[in-house]
């Protein structure tokens, strides 16, 4: 076939992709148009029946809401985008409140001691998940299910009920707050910043992206994949661990069941799937995830003013999940490969 | 950049008490490219992934410039100089061309990944490549499939690699993108890189290397200059045997029967004015470029994207085929060309697999008839451990044996294939291609789609030659390949000769 040589190249003559950025209808754009057509449409339903919903306590409740399963979300995001998951989150976050609030006894001095103390607990579970994972290789998803059973054993052997008190100077983190916006909120999107600068300035960052996208492909590359993953373990788990302390905070002390009763597992998954991020992993971020938690916290803020069946509120939520994952997929399949 | 040689020897490596390399010696010299040939489960690749640190040998020594090195894992090997161009593409889709060359070793300038360092390097190695038109900041996914090949390259350059080594870097690329390929081999053996080139196809090792080194079960066989070669001497290396004919012999017109397949003014999105007809016993060749059209034809007979102008007659009857479950039900088969992807269950077994289509597409009893697997197996020819292992397990060879194997399972009346031997040993290659011309021996028309023009040229009994999704025009048997390629770019019948 040498009689084609002579002809131009191709490879050169196919034009350079157009540096502009187009702009478009990516999943996080997605969801945060949807969270400003949320909040219209609960305004409107809610001032119909006589309310406002963004009035300073609906503010309040909708940030004061967002603020543990954003923590919890943040985490969850970081392991999806390794493409795994993590299922312990739940049980990490009643273990972590009931290590702050027993630490702490009521004494001011243990504020310190008891934070890090909690932390250090959930960077081991996280250390544990990402090791089971990763040496042993077991499933993401049955991995971090283990370790669910077995935190859940030993709260269940433990504690009947709350337990541990926290000083009245650590319930300041729970409850102050600046105009309508809770502190803790505030430090909530402070973690978000921090681990949207981490994935997506810092090379840790760009290597779990890596994994996620595809193992062998970052393997070949000389990525350390399972340190990678490890990692992303560790951040999760403390992102979780950090949800612990800031409701042992609010409830003046430690709950076995506060991060199962809230469903944190499931509801911090649904709302890294809502933020437009893979569940495969390799695509998504932080960003839309925290448009994932705000949307969840407004239809409950929303149901709430409207004193809406709590059924019916699981159906509506259901609804939206769904909706979203789907209009995701459309979005995919009009690519090409 | 300077040149590097490299030194192996004695290299043996065994899986699970397996040998695999037993005793292997190769060189590479700077600005040399080197073939190394050999059939599938020679040790080829086995043979790379030492060299890139992937595998750590039993035995032998690897030097690099004199010094000898063992290395721990494939960053060790990078840090030696040496790159790899795997066989699949290890590029990240949705990442940006400067994010895929620098994976694993991002620049980091204040604790953050310096981002217009990446873009910059990688702009400038491009421009190295006089690859230039390619935007560092693009996704993978929007470059095309040569040009992915371009930034694979880049990315091997880019841990300053003075030592590539390329499996079947052509494996993914169409006919027209082999030549640029071609054209970046010799502009980097120019630059005094030394090129390790693992290729199944006899044409290209011809036209590029310098000197060939051939393995046969893990063993050296022989070590020669290119020129002093001829390509029967090099398939009696591989094989250990003389094949004779490349190819069977074409139907003589006494064995064709009835038209089996008939379209009629056949159009969809990617075809338009298609009129084909395919006798019993007839293998009718499809070429094209990549995006010509060919692919779309087959997988608009199968109903994937159907047809939705013109009609499809089977043995005489018009029939509607709106999917591939109404195509396997009419007696069509489809082998595509994506083996992995859409062949093959690959973590099923090979009984699995080879019973797939029967036992979806046919009902009742005769769905659950496996009585004669053994012998469906056998007339395949397929090497597997048995019939529970893993396809994945398998070599490309068998693996495209077992999809044959699923669809001879349906007894199809018209067979599909495209890209029938795409990675896949010389050996298979005549397998495959003498078990398509006793299937068309026993009344099958086959419609077979090839971007290696002398396997088209060789099976074909005609040839129908596609050109931006319209035929271009019809050659008969034994076409040459000028004749071919000037009607697929739109010049018509030697033109271009």
């Amino acid at each position: 076939m040498s009689s084609t040589t002579e002809k131009p190249l191709p490879v050169r003559s196919v034009p350079a992709q157009t540096r502009t950025r187009r702009f478009t209808l990516t999943p996080t754009v997605i969801v945060y148009v949807a969270l400003v057509a949320l909040l219209v449409v609960g305004s409107v339903l809610v001032g119909l029946q006589g309310g406002v919903l963004l009035d300073q306590a609906g503010l309040l409740n909708i940030f004061t809401r967002a603020t543990a399963l954003g923590l919890v979300a943040i985490g969850q995001t970081i392991v999806i985008l390794t493409g795994s998951l993590d299922l312990s989150v739940a049980y990490l976050v009643g273990l972590t409140s009931l290590v702050a609030a027993e630490t702490m006894a009521g004494q001011s001095g243990m504020i310190v001691p008891g934070v890090l103390l909690a932390l250090a607990v959930a960077a081991v579970v996280g250390l544990v998940n990402g090791l089971v994972i990763t040496v042993l290789k077991a499933n993401a998803f049955i991995a971090t299910l283990g370790v669910a059973l077995i935190l859940r054993g030993y709260l269940e052997q433990n504690y009947t009920g709350p337990a541990g008190d926290v000083p009245r100077t650590f319930q300041h983190l729970g409850y102050d707050r600046v105009g309508p916006v809770p502190v803790a909120a505030l430090l909530m999107l402070g973690v978000a910043g921090a681990c949207w600068w981490l994935l997506s300035r810092s090379r840790p960052g760009y290597h779990i992206y890596a994994v996620g996208g595809d193992v062998e492909v970052a393997r070949l590359s000389g990525v350390h994949t399972r340190r990678t993953i490890v990692t992303a373990h560790v951040l999760c788990s403390v992102a979780a661990g950090m949800a612990g302390i800031y409701l042992a905070s609010r409830l003046g002390s430690g709950a076995p069941y506060v991060g199962t009763d809230a469903g944190f597992d499931l509801e911090s998954i649904a709302a890294v799937v809502l933020g437009g991020t893979l569940l495969a992993g390799g695509r998504g971020g932080i960003v839309g995830t925290i448009g994932g938690v705000f949307i969840l916290a407004t239809l409950d803020t929303v149901f709430d003013d409207l004193a809406v069946d709590p059924f019916f509120k699981d159906v509506v939520r259901g609804v939206v999940l769904i909706t979203a994952v789907a209009l995701y997929a459309r979005g995919m399949v009009r690519r090409p490969r | 950049m300077t040149g590097t040689s490299v030194r192996l020897t004695g290299i043996s490596k065994s899986f699970l008490g397996v040998p695999v390399l037993r005793g292997v010696d190769l060189e590479l010299a700077p600005g040399e490219v080197h073939a190394l040939m050999g059939e599938n489960g020679a040790g080829k690749s086995t043979l790379l992934k030492v060299l890139a640190g992937v595998h750590r040998p039993d035995e032998g020594r690897v030097e690099i410039d004199g010094v000898a090195h063992t290395f721990a894992g494939p960053a060790d090997a990078q840090r030696a100089g040496i790159g790899i161009i795997h066989q699949e593409f290890t590029l990240l889709p949705h990442r940006s061309v400067a994010e895929n060359v620098h994976l694993g070793r991002e620049p980091v300038r204040r604790l953050r990944v310096d981002r217009r360092r990446m873009v910059r390097e990688t702009g400038e190695l491009l421009e190295w490549l006089g690859e230039d038109g390619i935007d560092p900041t693009a996704a993978v996914s929007t470059l095309p499939v040569a040009q992915r090949q371009v930034v694979e390259i880049v990315k091997a350059l880019a841990t300053d690699a003075t030592v590539l080594a390329m499996d079947e870097p052509t494996a993914a690329l169409a006919d027209h993108e082999v030549e640029l390929l071609y054209d970046l081999v010799r502009r980097l053996r120019e630059r005094g890189i030394a090129i390790l080139y693992v290729s199944h196809r006899m044409r290209e090792v011809f036209d590029l290397s310098d000197r060939i080194t051939v393995l046969k079960d893990g063993a050296f066989v022989v070590c020669a200059p290119t020129a002093e070669l001829t390509s029967e001497d090099l398939v009696r290396h591989m094989v250990g045997r003389d094949l004779s004919a490349l190819y069977p012999d074409r139907a003589r017109p006494e064995d064709l029967g009835e038209t089996r397949l008939r379209i009629t003014g056949g159009g969809n999105a990617r075809v338009r004015d298609l009129d084909l007809q395919i006798r019993a016993g007839e293998i009718v060749g499809l070429a094209g470029l990549q995006g010509s059209g060919r692919s779309a034809v087959a997988r608009a007979v199968f109903g994937v994207e159907p047809f939705t102008t013109g009609t499809v007659e089977l043995d005489g009857v018009a029939r509607r085929i709106a999917g591939p479950r109404g195509a396997v039900r009419h007696g069509i088969a489809f082998v595509t060309e994506d083996r992995k992807g859409e062949g093959l269950a690959l973590r099923q077994s090979v009984r699995d697999n080879t019973l797939l289509v029967r036992r979806s597409a046919l009902r009742g009893a005769r769905s659950r008839v496996a009585a004669d697997l053994t012998a469906l197996l056998e007339s395949v020819e397929v090497v597997a451990r048995g019939e529970h292992q893993e396809v994945r397990f398998l070599s490309g060879g068998n693996q495209q044996k077992v999809v044959l194997a699923k669809w001879l399972a349906v007894d199809p009346k018209v067979l599909l294939v495209d890209e029938p031997t795409r990675g896949i040993d010389v050996g298979a290659k005549q397998t495959v291609h003498q078990l398509l011309r006793a299937l068309a021996g026993r009344g099958v028309a086959i419609l077979m789609i090839s971007s290696e023009l002398p396997e088209l040229i060789g099976m074909s009994d005609r040839i129908l030659v596609m050109h931006e999704g319209r035929p271009a025009g019809e050659l008969p048997a034994g076409a040459s390949e000028a004749a071919v390629v000037g009607l697929a770019t739109g010049h018509g019948i030697g033109e271009v000769a």
